[in-house]
């Protein structure tokens, strides 16, 4: 695995991999993580304010999922996520405003105040919606990348995320192995970091790494370091470009961490030791890739204070907007049950 | 503007939480969503963030100390234009919308098709039945069901409808004006049972196909007791609106003999005699066509005055038809007045489940041989028992109705209602 | 007579119920370049009971698909592709095999358009053979519509004569909900009966009157719904009128045409091959109590499957399970003399 954290100028410099990125798009991959962890704290403060009953964090995750959603193609792709995917959403076109209103559970909320927050869905952007159970949404990523092969479209592809937990699945492994033989266009993108709830990686698997289970499918497998954008970009590009041109699915890897908990009703204190936690986010991937694009000369501080002050006025916002639009009304239970609201044994 | 910061609820089922921390003294500056206390609960240790900004005015709650969810533990003085999104601060720190608690929906009324309230004439027909009989107003007591086990079907209810002179074909010598009732019988005609009569007559056979009666009886002189009554009649009417008779009395001495002897408050069965707990006295009430008997329960609790009133009411209702189930039912030993209307002998039939029925005859003056063998004049009541011989032989039958006869013998005008 | 009929004259042709869904699925792949069927076996070998016999040959391995031994995901990938356009006729084996789907089928299927608001829809079609009479044991022989016919957001579907299912299986197939489509599999060869040639559809959620009556009403659905008709054509000649009523869709159930009929008949009897604790029967009864109480001239009876896990192999076993046309015509009979 590759990773790098020389700077470009001065002693001991290196020249940093930028992938053919633009500064623009290096600083739009900036944008994305901090908008991550700023609407992610933003669940967590409004659950500890007593507003909101319910939060899932993704503090660790925000290299890869900006790196991936750089690579997604809008209007072309599909993206099927899992529930730490906040990073990813907001990359492909949630904005700020829709993850508040999901999580406040308003009636303008794209699921009708339905969902908890953190499954996403919007068909427009091209996002699946999604339920609590763990891969049970991997098999629809699959039949989605069927439908592509079916109708005989190229340059659209899947990609489907999942923990290392949801590796364990049957449905997870039925899925990959429909889409092996079938050489569907997907990338399965596992974000390992680790954890699951509480069962550390050596619990859930006898493998060291995850995209050794590619093996048993006869499809490629890569691992990579998550906490790093731009390598995460290319990993993610590169396997979404082979299942566009016909090459069929990757099981991609991406190593990250989970700084907190695993939601609001967890604890992770019973299970993890706060000097484990403090290590991890010794490689706080913010703070690293900052470091990078300072180095470089491709951003500057006051950029990046004004980009923290933008996107945190633009939360705020969000949080007043959402807040004082209504809930639901009781009535809305009762529709889309089926088309036309058709139940006649009330 | 000073703001009031009350004690989140960090969970669904949280109800209170500790200050761990204050990250915050008094004076300090705060800004709206900046951790300023730290707060444990059974489920999480969290940072709070404030939800206003200001000077941190003073602290309500110390380090250490637990509060219930919403009480109030810090004050804020907010600085600066307030935000559009905190029209009462407090509101921000309320609890969450109520978690699911469920109301109820509106409890629609039942529907019932349009068919009030039972009749207990209809007992046991089917819902269809009844609501046809009803709805074509059909006597079903009039009808002989062709169903199953002579079940009234709807069918035979319809039937009847349509061809009502078909219905009483089995009474070929009946040229009644269909006016012939039990109360006033007509001669030369036949009157239809009536579910009550029929239930009589049903009860009645079963109660002599099933307990071996027997039956003793004892002469009472009551005269002492009847000036007793005598004396408290008129003041008992005006004190209580309803008249005073020789019944309460009566049942007075009447429960203390049961529980003296618990084998007459009892009921037979095959597993075994049941001796009841509780003495619950039927009263056998007579009504123009029917016999009911209403239950004066735990009589043994009750004075005379009581069961006076008691009784009294029980019979007031029976002859108002306003009994309900639970006035006729649990009855443990019965108590006729058949005195009443001159008899001075009776053998009753028992009531399905009791060993014993006791009635009272007509007090009536006679003469008869007292102390020293002179002749006097005295008021002599007939006391006689019908008896359950599978539960009680003579001997117990007959001690016990010599401790009723006592009992009476010794009431008189020094007593207490 | 409430029979749901064509009206238009139509032509059709006499088949049984087997080749009544095979000609379904081939005019469906016909008429709609999104429709594909998926399953194990169907390719090749054309389905156990050869429903998609020379499919494979005729539309290609992309639109029949023979899949991996693997339920959950037929049904998985079976809603991927219909959340994405297209219209999948998923196909389980038997429906004793089906269990492992229930996750997808209850937990996802069923509620992609709840959670979603709308947002995303399921127009899938599960289909498979269940029921007992076959010398099929433990495994080839149990019914399966009261684990799902609880569940909101699905629809289940069981006719047992060839019309019906060539209408209701080509209304499930252009149904934009889940439907899950039960074909009794004693009846593909025994039932047989006029098809109308050509495109139509039956309303989803409707019953079908197959005898009238005044008597007795009698409900039920599957093999027994032949077997409830030759009863009650023999209690005619002892001038016994039995309505006998085919309910075909379980959900949505048709209440109307059951209520109108005990109105009319004022008794009831429901006759299924499920088991009886917790089978379609207790929702039917418990309805018809809710609506129709003062209706009723009799308590409503249930004749159903003894509450034991399966039909064993023996023959003993399966006929003690089974309920013969002699046990249904007595239990007519006597609700027709209470």
């Amino acid at each position: 695995m590759r990773s790098q954290l020389k700077p470009q100028t001065g002693p001991g410099a290196t020249t940093f991999e930028r992938y053919g990125l633009s500064d623009e798009q290096l600083v739009t991959v900036l944008r994305n993580m901090l908008m991550q962890r700023i609407v992610d704290n933003r669940g967590f403060q409004l659950n500890r304010q007593g507003k909101v009953p319910f939060a899932l964090g993704s503090e660790g995750h925000e290299a890869v999922q900006a790196g991936a959603a750089l690579a997604f193609e809008r209007g072309k792709d599909i993206f099927v996520p899992y529930y730490r995917d906040l990073g990813l959403v907001l990359g492909i076109g949630y904005s700020i405003l829709d993850l508040l209103l999901s999580m406040f559970a308003r009636g303008a909320d794209r699921s009708g105040g339905r969902q908890f927050p953190n499954h996403f869905g919007n068909h427009d952007l091209g996002i699946m919606n999604i339920s609590s159970i763990i891969s049970a949404h991997i098999p629809h990523a699959v039949g989605a990348a069927y439908a592509f092969t079916y109708r005989g479209e190229t340059g659209r592809a899947v990609l489907v995320t999942f923990g290392e937990g949801g590796t364990s699945e049957g449905e997870w492994h039925e899925s990959v192995n429909f889409a092996s033989i079938h050489n569907l266009p997907i990338v399965f993108l596992c974000q390992n970091n680790g954890i699951a709830i509480s069962v550390p990686q050596s619990q859930q698997m006898h493998v060291k790494d995850v995209a050794q289970k590619a093996v048993a499918y006869g499809i490629p497998g890569e691992s990579f370091d998550g906490m790093d954008p731009l390598i995460s970009y290319d990993a993610v590009k590169r396997a979404l470009d082979r299942a566009r041109s016909g090459g069929g699915p990757t099981l991609l890897e991406a190593k990250c961490a989970r700084f907190l908990s695993h939601s609001t009703d967890d604890d992770d204190r019973a299970y993890r030791s706060r000097e484990v936690v403090q290590e991890l986010r010794k490689r706080d991937p913010i703070t690293t890739y900052e470091a990078i694009l300072l180095a470089n000369g491709v951003i500057d501080d006051a950029k990046i204070e004004s980009l923290r002050r933008e996107i945190l006025e633009e939360t705020n916002d969000a949080t007043d907007r959402a807040e004082a639009m209504p809930l639901p009304e009781p009535s809305d239970l009762y529709k889309n049950v089926y088309a036309g609201d058709f139940e006649p044994w009330q | 503007m000073p703001t009031t910061i009350k004690m989140p609820q960090l969970g669904e089922t949280v109800t209170e939480g500790t200050v761990a921390q204050w990250l915050k003294k008094p004076g300090d500056r705060i800004e709206k969503y900046e951790a300023f206390v730290e707060v444990s609960t059974d489920k999480v240790n969290a940072e709070v963030p404030a939800p206003v900004s200001g000077i941190l005015r003073e602290i309500i709650v110390q380090e250490g100390e637990t509060v219930p969810t919403g009480a109030a533990i810090a004050v804020i003085d907010e600085a600066g234009a307030p935000s559009h999104a905190e029209p009462v601060a407090d509101a921000i720190m309320a609890a969450p919308a109520a978690p699911v608690h469920v109301a109820a929906p509106a409890h629609s009324a039942p529907k019932t098709n349009g068919v009030p309230r039972s009749d207990s004439s209809l007992r046991g027909v089917s819902p269809a039945v009844r609501k046809l009989a009803r709805e074509h107003n059909v006597d079903v007591t009039s009808i002989r069901g062709t169903g199953a086990n002579g079940r009234i079907t709807a069918q035979d209810i319809l039937a009847a409808r349509a061809a009502p002179a078909a219905a009483p074909a089995r009474t070929p010598s009946a040229p009644s004006d269909g006016r012939s009732t039990y109360t006033n019988p007509i001669p030369g005609t036949t009157i239809p049972l009536t579910q009550a009569r029929k239930i009589i007559a049903q009860r009645m056979v079963e109660s002599k196909h099933t307990a071996p009666h027997a039956w003793t009886m004892v002469e009472v002189d009551v005269t002492n007791l009847w000036a007793w009554r005598t004396r408290e009649k008129d003041a008992f009417e005006r004190e209580n609106g309803q008249k005073l008779t020789l019944l309460p009395f009566f049942m007075r001495a009447v429960v203390g003999s049961l529980a003296a002897y618990p084998l007459m408050n009892a009921s037979f069965s095959d597993a075994g005699i049941k001796v009841h707990k509780d003495i619950n006295v039927s009263i056998a009430v007579a009504l123009p066509d029917n016999l009911i008997l209403p239950v004066v329960r735990n009589a043994d609790k009750l004075s005379i005055k009581g069961l006076a009133i008691a009784a009294g009411t029980l019979v007031d209702r029976a002859r108002r038809a306003q009994l309900g189930a639970d006035d006729l039912a649990g009855g443990t030993f019965t108590v006729n007045n058949t005195g009443a209307n001159g008899s001075i002998l009776s053998a009753p039939i028992l009531p399905t489940g009791q060993t014993g029925i006791i009635t009272m005859e007509a007090v009536v003056k006679r003469p008869v041989v007292v102390t020293g063998d002179a002749i006097a004049i005295r008021s002599i009541m007939n006391v006689c028992l019908s008896l359950d011989h599978r539960v009680v032989d003579g001997g117990v039958a007959s001690a016990f109705l010599s401790d009723v006869k006592k009992r009476l013998e010794a009431m008189g005008p020094s007593g207490t209602l | 007579m409430a029979i749901a009929t064509q009206t238009r004259e139509m032509s059709s042709r006499e088949m049984n119920n087997v080749e009544a869904v095979r000609e379904t699925l081939h005019d469906a792949l016909v008429r709609d370049d999104r429709v594909l069927v998926m399953g194990e076996d169907v390719g090749a070998r054309g389905n156990v009971f050869l429903i998609t016999k020379g499919f494979l040959e005729e539309f290609g391995p992309k639109r029949i698909i023979d899949t991996p031994l693997a339920e959950a995901s037929i049904v998985g990938v079976a809603i991927g592709m219909a959340m994405e356009g297209l219209r999948p006729i998923a196909e389980i084996q038997f429906a004793d095999f089906i269990y492992p789907a229930f996750n997808q089928i209850v937990g996802e299927a069923a509620k992609t358009r709840y959670r979603s608001n709308g947002d995303y829809t399921c127009p899938l079609v599960i289909r498979t053979p269940y029921g007992g009479g076959v010398r099929g044991a433990l495994s080839h022989s149990v019914s399966i519509e009261a684990l799902f016919y609880h569940v909101p957001g699905l629809k289940i579907l069981a006719p047992s004569t060839p019309s019906d299912i060539k209408g209701l299986l080509t209304a499930a197939i252009e149904d934009p909900d889940p439907v899950l489509f039960l074909e009794h599999k004693k009846t593909y060869r025994l039932v047989k009966g006029p098809v109308p040639e050509g495109h139509f559809v039956l309303p989803i959620g409707k019953a079908d009157i197959k005898k009238e009556g005044s008597q007795l009403t009698v409900v039920s659905y599957g093999l027994y719904v032949h077997q409830a008709l030759d009863a009650a054509r023999q209690l005619e000649t002892e001038d016994v009128s039995v309505e006998v009523i085919d309910l075909r869709s379980i959900r949505p159930m048709d209440r109307e045409t059951i209520l109108e009929s005990v109105r009319k008949t004022r008794k009831l009897l429901i006759i299924h091959e499920d088991n009886k604790f917790g089978g379609i029967g207790a929702e039917i009864a418990a309805m018809v109590a809710e609506e129709a109480l003062f209706d009723l001239d009799a308590p409503i009876k249930r004749l159903a499957g003894p509450d034991v896990p399966a039909m064993g192999y023996a023959i003993t076993l399966e006929e003690e399970f089974m309920i013969s046309t002699e046990r249904m015509r007595e239990a007519m009979r006597d609700l027709v003399n209470f």
